[in-house]
């Protein structure tokens, strides 16, 4: 269509190196065996094996996840509720109330919404912990679902679902027999960003939580301030690692199933 | 199309995300107001007054008495906090501007890239979101050091022959800054863009415009949607950012998210940090509302 | 007695007063907001018709359609299906089924399981599903695509599935909304004669929306042309195309010739008027106005004789003019021959043979005639 001039692919090319540099770095670094940044001692992974002993370190990325994975899951549910409620009701009482607070959490600094959320736990008496931060990260991240899922059903074609009630389905049974299954990418997507976006957060999670838990970002926050120690290069290399992997074997899923579907009908339009 | 689902249905699907919304993000703002009138204590929970289900009517009534909007003449007196909202309002400016900057060729050398390469390309820029924020400016820290990798680089060159102070400066925050909201310009600034008709430019041309020309008067005013979400996207969780100019920048670096962690956690003065919220919170609502509405109307187009 | 057009109906529901309608739409609105889609509308469809709903886009029709189906409520009025009023009943509670015109085949699904999803509903024992669903296969002759996927269909092939569903639950009343609009011509041919035999031989009553009028007059028993939101005629093709009841329906259909003018008498059965165009016409007629009332006669391109010479009577039903444009269709031609008034009459002729002696030629000077029975005299 429009060649590609050197112009642009200098630009894309800074500027993805620009993005990749520090995490490149930071994987280097991993496998530093000298603890200082600017000596280089040598190809070790003893950070590694110092990490896998740290019982905190462990402990901390273990409550990560199981937070991650449990606010993920409830955020999508009332995500993929919201979605459907801005898509199909555009008329009821309070709408605009609720349209607004869809669309401030997205954009809200994370300290307003980690201190309100800090003071609900507090004021109602509920102890704050792991529970607190289940429900403050699900608030955050359910906005973001229900954006997701939004522009998917902005895009959905209403006439199937109408298909589905004309053959004696009731609303119900036609979302989760006919709606679901077509926006199910979106809505996975919309997942996996809640799991991210939980996995990653430092600042609601330190005022949503208490004593007893302390999650991963947490603990790399606090070691930070103290004093880079190379155990945290080591698991942040595999929380790349792991991130990397997913995210490509997405893309090449998602690739293939392209590839497969433009076959499927270019064979049918010669059939 | 009304759904004609019984209604039931209907209204569970609304309520219950608008009540969960209206507890934990609604009903909190409501809260963090009512304890910036209070004042600071040294009881569990350190402010005063606090109320209890077992108060009589002249308990409520003598507590209330002793609410006050102290907290908030304190902070428009303070220069200290005026100067760190206007600062806050500053950096976050600058870096949605210099964000800006970055991020536009990069999106239109994405969406000027052959057909088949884009997703992949998308999927690159994506790519750095889904690490660990933390992580990577945590990242940058070891680089801007006076011992890390940018001095010595430098110095290594012979470019420099002092290390630069870069870390604990503005000029930190700023790298920080465009570096974590990159992808939230790039990606609103590409998709608008992408979507763009390649013929306009071509008609531009023809019709004797020169390729800068044509560039300030079709390409750049068509992406204008693109442009105001992105710059939303940065600008406002800009304004209260805390975690890079906590690591990244110095005594300094005066900005309001940083000042209300440090009143809260350091002075454990609840009340005054609520304070500091709710003006916050007043000083955004304007773009707030502004973002709300853009995004209402983009929907409106879109369906 | 004569007939209009040349086919032999014998059914004919719609004639005998004793028969009861089996859809009945009783002054139904439907407003959206400010603007009136349906105004007041009311239609009778009789059992094992198939019935067309003609018109423009925006004139209704499909509105009117949905509301058979049960995705809008009409604002005010009843809709009577075997005598029971469907207010209030949902789509997925109506004998009725409808084939949607973008397909809305389920992407997630093969071609089985989009047809056995309504008898699913339905909750009937997995093998008369299968057996149904093989049924229907073989109506639409669809037997070894019965795995695929609809991606993996061609656009002929989804229309069939659509179908095939649609008539799965053996409604009783099935509705096709543009149902040929996405195919090519010569499948639209096709599939036009097979929906005829299809719904025959199902005894059916199919409800259609088209804006195409070949589409229409080819299939239906009786068409409705609708135009904004009011029915302006319902009746068979034959009388639509040859008794147009207005200048709407005259010229929505087919090419149609407008002389306007003042009745000069009327008697007998003949009524004569003096048109614009600057001749006399005598044109049978059943009704009488007054003389001095203005009047137009619709004539159909193919009822006008293009002749080198002046015709035998040439001071009644005949006009002087010149050959201003020719349209060569392959299977006939259509002369524009511009009268000495000015206007632009259109005069089509069957190239019955071959070769002509004499073809007419540009700015040949022509004379267009026609019989007292060849045009309709209109009511506005």
């Amino acid at each position: 269509m429009i060649r590609w001039s050197r112009f642009n692919i200098v630009s894309v090319t800074l500027g993805l190196a620009f993005l990749y540099l520090p995490i490149l770095l930071l994987i280097i670094y991993s496998f530093n065996s000298s603890r200082l940044v600017t000596v280089w001692g040598g190809f070790s992974t003893q950070w590694y094996v110092h990490l896998f002993s740290n019982d905190t370190m462990l402990n901390a990325a273990w409550l990560t996840v199981r937070i991650a994975l449990l606010s993920a899951t409830i955020a999508t549910v009332l995500g993929t509720l919201a979605a459907i409620t801005l898509v199909r009701y555009t008329r009821f009482r309070g709408r605009i109330l609720f349209s607004g607070m869809i669309y401030a959490p997205l954009v809200m600094p994370d300290v307003i919404t980690g201190l309100s959320l800090l003071l609900l736990f507090v004021t109602s008496g509920v102890d704050r912990g792991f529970w607190t931060i289940v429900m403050a990260h699900t608030t955050l991240t359910m906005c973001f679902v229900a954006v997701v899922v939004q522009s998917r059903l902005l895009t959905f074609d209403r006439s199937i679902e109408e298909a589905a009630m004309d053959l004696g389905a009731p609303p119900v049974r036609t979302f989760f027999e006919v709606t679901l299954p077509i926006i199910a990418p979106a809505v996975f997507s919309g997942w996996v960003l809640a799991l991210t976006l939980s996995l990653d957060d430092l600042v609601i999670a330190t005022f949503a939580s208490g004593a007893g838990a302390k999650t991963l970002p947490m603990l790399i926050y606090s070691q930070v301030k103290l004093g880079v120690t190379p155990e945290i290069n080591a698991i942040c290399t595999i929380l790349i690692g792991v991130v990397a992997v997913g995210v490509i074997c997405a893309s090449i899923a998602t690739k293939r199933r392209e590839v497969q579907r433009q076959r499927d009908e270019q064979a049918a339009a010669a059939a | 199309m009304k759904a004609l689902g019984s209604l039931i249905y209907q209204r569970l699907v609304i309520i219950v995300p608008y009540a969960w919304l209206l507890i934990f993000f609604l009903a909190p703002f409501l809260i963090v107001f009512r304890i910036s009138l209070s004042t600071k204590a040294l009881s569990v929970p350190p402010y005063d007054p606090s109320f209890a289900w077992s108060d009589s009517f002249s308990d409520w009534w003598d507590k209330l008495q002793t609410m006050s909007f102290d907290n908030y003449v304190w902070l428009t007196g303070d220069p200290l906090y005026m100067n760190a909202y206007i600062e806050s309002l500053q950096i976050a400016g600058i870096s949605t501007l210099l964000t800006l900057i970055i991020a536009y060729p990069i999106a239109y050398g994405m969406a000027q890239a052959p057909r088949t390469i884009r997703p992949t390309l998308l999927m690159l820029v994506i790519l750095p979101f889904w690490t660990s924020f933390l992580i990577r400016v945590y990242s940058w820290m070891s680089i801007l050091s006076t011992t890390g990798l940018l001095n010595q680089l430098l110095m290594g060159l012979g470019i420099i022959h002092q290390p630069l102070v870069i870390l604990n400066t503005n000029t930190a925050v700023y790298i920080g800054m465009v570096y974590s909201y990159l992808p939230f310009m790039v990606l609103p600034l590409y998709s608008a863009l992408e979507k763009m008709d390649g013929t306009l430019i071509e008609a531009a041309q023809d019709l004797g415009c020169t390729p800068i020309g044509a560039f300030w008067r079709v390409t750049f005013p068509l992406s204008l949607p693109g442009v105001i979400a992105g710059c939303m996207l940065v600008f406002i969780p800009a304004v209260g950012e805390f975690v890079i100019p906590d690591l990244l920048g110095g005594s300094q670096t005066l900005m309001i998210g940083k000042v209300l962690w440090t009143e809260f956690y350091s002075n454990t003065d609840w009340p005054l940090a609520s304070a500091v919220a709710t003006i916050l919170l007043l000083v955004l609502v304007v773009p707030i509302v502004f973002f709300q509405h853009f995004q209402a109307r983009a929907d409106e187009k879109g369906r | 007695m004569k007939s209009l057009g040349n086919i032999r109906r014998s059914f004919a529901p719609w004639t005998d007063p004793s028969a009861k309608p089996y859809i009945s739409f009783k002054n139904v609105t439907k407003k959206f907001g400010d603007f009136t889609a349906v105004d007041n509308l009311s239609l009778n469809i009789y059992n094992r018709e198939f019935f067309a709903l003609l018109g423009a886009s925006g004139c209704g029709k499909s509105t009117l359609l949905r509301m058979l189906a049960g995705f809008e409520q009409p604002t005010t009025g009843e809709i009577v299906l075997d005598d029971q009023d469907l207010a209030g009943t949902p789509p997925y509670r109506r004998p009725v089924n409808m084939m949607f015109q973008s397909y809305a085949l389920f992407p997630h699904m093969s071609v089985e399981k989009n047809i056995a999803f309504g008898l699913r509903q339905d909750g009937m024992p997995k093998a008369e599903i299968d057996d149904r669903v093989a049924q229907m296969l073989k109506l639409v002759k669809l037997e070894q695509f019965a795995k695929r996927k609809p991606n993996q269909l061609s656009g002929g092939q989804r229309q069939r599935v659509a179908l095939a569903r649609s008539l799965a639950k053996r409604p009783k009343v099935l509705l096709l909304d543009e149902p040929l609009g996405a195919l090519d011509k010569k499948l639209r041919e096709e599939t036009q004669f097979e929906l005829m035999d299809l719904q025959q031989s199902l005894g059916l009553t199919f409800v259609v929306v088209t804006h195409d009028q070949e589409e229409a007059m080819t299939m239906a028993d009786r068409i409705a042309v609708m135009s904004h939101g009011q029915v302006v005629q319902v009746a068979t093709p034959a009388e639509i195309y040859e008794a147009p009841n207005c200048r709407f329906v005259a010229d929505f259909i087919g090419d149609v010739n407008i002389l306007d003018g003042n009745v000069t008498s009327t008697q007998s059965g003949i009524v004569e008027m003096a048109v614009e165009s600057g001749f006399t016409v005598r044109t049978a007629s059943g009704d009488t106005p007054s003389a001095g009332s203005r009047a137009s006669l619709a004539i159909r391109p193919e009822k006008l004789r293009v002749t080198p010479r002046a015709p035998a009577n040439a001071s009644v039903n005949a006009a002087e003019g010149e050959i201003w444009d020719i349209a060569y269709l392959g299977d006939m031609t259509v002369f524009h021959v511009k009268l000495k008034s000015g206007q632009v009459v259109k005069a089509s002729s069957l190239n019955a043979v071959r070769a002509v002696e004499e073809p007419f030629a540009y700015d040949q000077n022509v004379w267009v005639s026609f019989d007292e029975n060849a045009g309709v005299l209109l009511k506005d």
